[in-house]
């Protein structure tokens, strides 16, 4: 399985707290059956407004183009659970994500899919986007072996917690070989469960 | 053992083992799956050859893409008939239960499910769904979780999770006349935040609580996660009992017993630990609107919009942001807002007895629908529909100028063809306010109890319920 350790690109900032799911990927892209196509609509409604009124949001920035680090700031992707969302940024070239706090559906969407999201403090994250504007053509360095953002000489300390870390750095972050593993003691707990085994 | 909450004794006896990660292997022992976040998951189990062990704890229904007027298949939506084709044909390949319009058992997931009597106390229960949270009423341990997550609850009814610490809310006294549960919720989030309850699970405890309905419970429990509490509970006692008893998929006869035995001795113990207690007094507690982009701005309807300056600094541009999309000012009453559209429904507030209070407070009003507002009642499952049209219920909407559908999801989030247009605003009984949720990129969201959704619809502005009910209580009988 895939090991993931460092993630090395240009980035893009989306700032504001709160950014919740709905408006990562607007509910109406989620009449599909697969998650293609969900790049092109990542933040669609966000960036319509932003465009009618003579503003351009990130993802349409012409200079952030190509960007595979997203920098965020507080409770990044609250809301609905939709795993179309952190799909979305996938698929559209997003493979790192950088924000002081996620929410935790969000957060667990992200690691199943092997999409490491790490943290860093409200004055760290908007340092990073100040660099990150500063020069969009910077290349950023996501070490998650290290726990540290990079871009030029500057470095900021990241977090993550151990067990992700580490299951990123393995390349266990995909959970459901391991799942499957547990399979027969997963068969034993269910006979010890009243509910499955006694009263059904 | 003694000294613990129900979320440590649930917690412990569903955890297979501890996994390389450090996280648990967490048996779900119940799973819901509906047509948005489940064709993914049976795409990857098919792609890699994965059976699916434990079928008969999943169930499946149809709500989030499915029209609440014309339900004639194929649906004019191509793209929604291809999800109910999809979700169809893996129920039928994988061998799992799926409740279709039409069954008398389809409805919102997390309606459905407590009414069929799936959703019992001492179980962890999981959808793809962030407000899975709901099933915490009945004492159960629920999760919303994303897609690939679906994917393995079904490849092996387990999830990988870490440990919530647990936070109890207690909550004390009557409420005043006029004030909801759904109040009860607004009011705890806009304390704590919408962020406040990240890593925790919320126990709900305390005479308010106690007194409740299980449908009262449920509309606390389902808004747990719009506070950052990735589960809320309360735990179960006589009501849930009474609730479950009789219901089609609940424990019968000799096993009755057995199962209130367990269900009682999976409650937290009276001296159990927390990792954090709040307290709140019921009667502090007013009618609650939100005026805001996160379910957490709220405000008393006597109320007027915060300035700014009450929140953290932190919060400050999310809150000039908020102003300006929803064109409210700080400092402007929120009693008086105009709205265009007027939602009743959705798994928070869709349910049988919210139906009740708003039709009371309908008939208390005696007035019609405002001219310039479009009013529409969704029942949240076909039970509550034919429940609420064997009392009458949909004939006092109508006569009032409310139109009444057929259950679904609707404009809680606008998969279907109900939606916000432009920039209108709505009083929804819903749960999520954010920007463009019901369906247009700029349309506004105001939350509130049903009861309110109800009088701001008359009214065609937001009014307080109490003006009403205190008219109807001085009318001679
Ligand atoms: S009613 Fe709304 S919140 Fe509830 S399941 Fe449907 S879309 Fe989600």
């Amino acid at each position: 399985m895939k090991t993931i350790s460092t993630i090395s690109g240009r980035a893009v900032p989306v700032v504001g707290n709160d950014i919740d799911t709905d408006r990562i990927i607007p509910a109406r892209f989620l009449r599909c059956v697969t998650f293609d196509g969900l790049g092109e609509h990542a933040f669609e409604d966000d960036r319509r407004q932003l465009t009618a009124a003579g503003k351009t949001h990130a993802f349409d920035d012409k200079r952030f183009t190509g960007a595979k680090v997203l920098v965020a700031n507080s409770n990044f992707g609250c809301g609905s659970s939709r795993e179309h969302a952190p799909q979305a940024l996938a698929k559209w070239g997003i493979d790192a994500i950088i924000a002081v706090s996620y929410s935790e559906i969000f957060f667990g969407n992200c690691v199943a899919m092997g999409l490491p999201c790490l943290r860093v403090s409200v004055a760290d994250s908007e340092a990073i986007q100040a660099a990150v504007v500063k020069d969009p053509a910077a290349q950023v360095t996501v070490d998650i072996d290290k726990l540290e953002v990079r871009i030029g000489g500057q470095t900021w300390k990241a977090q993550m917690g151990a067990g992700h870390r580490q299951q990123f750095l393995t390349g266990q972050w995909d959970a459901t070989s391991e799942l499957i593993a547990g399979l027969p003691e997963v068969r034993a707990t269910a006979k010890k469960l009243p509910y499955v085994s006694s009263f059904a | 053992m003694s000294s613990r909450t129900l979320f440590d004794k649930v917690w412990d006896l569903h955890t297979v083992r501890t996994l390389p990660s450090g996280q648990n292997q967490l048996f779900i022992g119940l799973h819901m799956i509906h047509e948005v976040t489940s064709p993914q998951a049976f795409a990857d189990l098919r792609a890699k050859g994965l059976k699916v062990p434990f079928p008969e704890l999943s169930v499946a229904t149809v709500d989030h893409i499915v029209p609440t007027e014309n339900q004639a298949r194929p649906y004019a939506d191509g793209l929604a008939e291809e999800m109910m084709v999809a979700i169809s044909r893996n129920c039928r390949e994988y061998g799992i239960r799926l409740f279709e319009p039409g069954s008398g058992k389809q409805g919102v997931v997390h309606i459905i499910a407590p009414e069929q009597g799936l959703t019992q106390p001492g179980m962890t229960v999981a959808c793809g769904d962030s407000h899975t949270a709901t099933h915490g009423a009945f004492g159960a341990i629920a999760f919303g979780i994303g897609t690939s997550q679906v994917r393995d609850v079904l490849a092996t009814q387990t999830l990988s999770m870490s440990r919530l610490k647990v936070r109890k809310i207690q909550v004390d006294g009557r409420l005043k006349a006029g004030v909801y549960a759904k109040d009860v919720i607004l009011h705890i989030l806009r304390k704590l935040t919408a962020k406040g309850g990240v890593g925790f699970a919320y126990e709900f405890a305390g005479s308010t609580f106690s007194a409740m309905s299980m449908e009262e419970r449920m509309t606390v429990c389902n808004m747990a996660i719009e506070g950052g509490a990735r589960c809320g509970y309360v735990n179960p006692d006589q009501v849930t009992f009474d609730y479950l008893k009789g219901r089609e998929y609940a424990p019968t006869g000799e096993n009755w017993a057995k199962a209130v035995a367990w269900w009682t001795s999976i409650a937290s113990d009276g001296d159990a630990q927390f990792d954090d207690v709040k307290t709140f007094r019921a009667e502090d507690i007013e009618p609650t609107v939100t005026w805001g982009i996160s379910p957490d701005h709220g405000v008393g309807v006597a109320e007027s919009i915060p300035a700014k300056e009450s929140f953290t600094s932190d919060e400050w541009a999310t809150i000039e942001e908020a102003y300006q999309y929803m064109d409210l000012k700080a400092g402007q009453p929120i009693a008086g807002v105009a709205i265009d559209v007027a939602f009743i429904g959705s798994c928070t507030n869709g349910r049988i007895s919210d139906l009740r209070e708003a039709a009371k407070v309908i008939t208390a009003h005696g007035g019609q629908v405002n001219a310039k507002v479009k009013a529409f009642i969704v029942p949240g499952s076909e039970a509550v529909k034919l429940a609420a049209e064997a009392e009458g219920l949909d004939k006092v909407f109508t006569a009032h100028g409310f139109e009444w559908r057929n259950a679904g999801c609707s404009m809680c989030l606008a998969m279907n063809p109900d939606k916000l247009k432009g920039r209108q605003v709505s009083a929804s009984s819903s749960n999520r306010n954010f920007k463009g949720r019901q369906g247009s990129p700029s349309g506004r969201t105001l939350l509130m109890s049903p009861a309110m959704v109800a009088i701001a619809a008359l009214e065609g502005k937001v009014s307080d319920v109490r003006a009403v009910l205190g008219k109807a209580a001085a009318k001679p009988a």
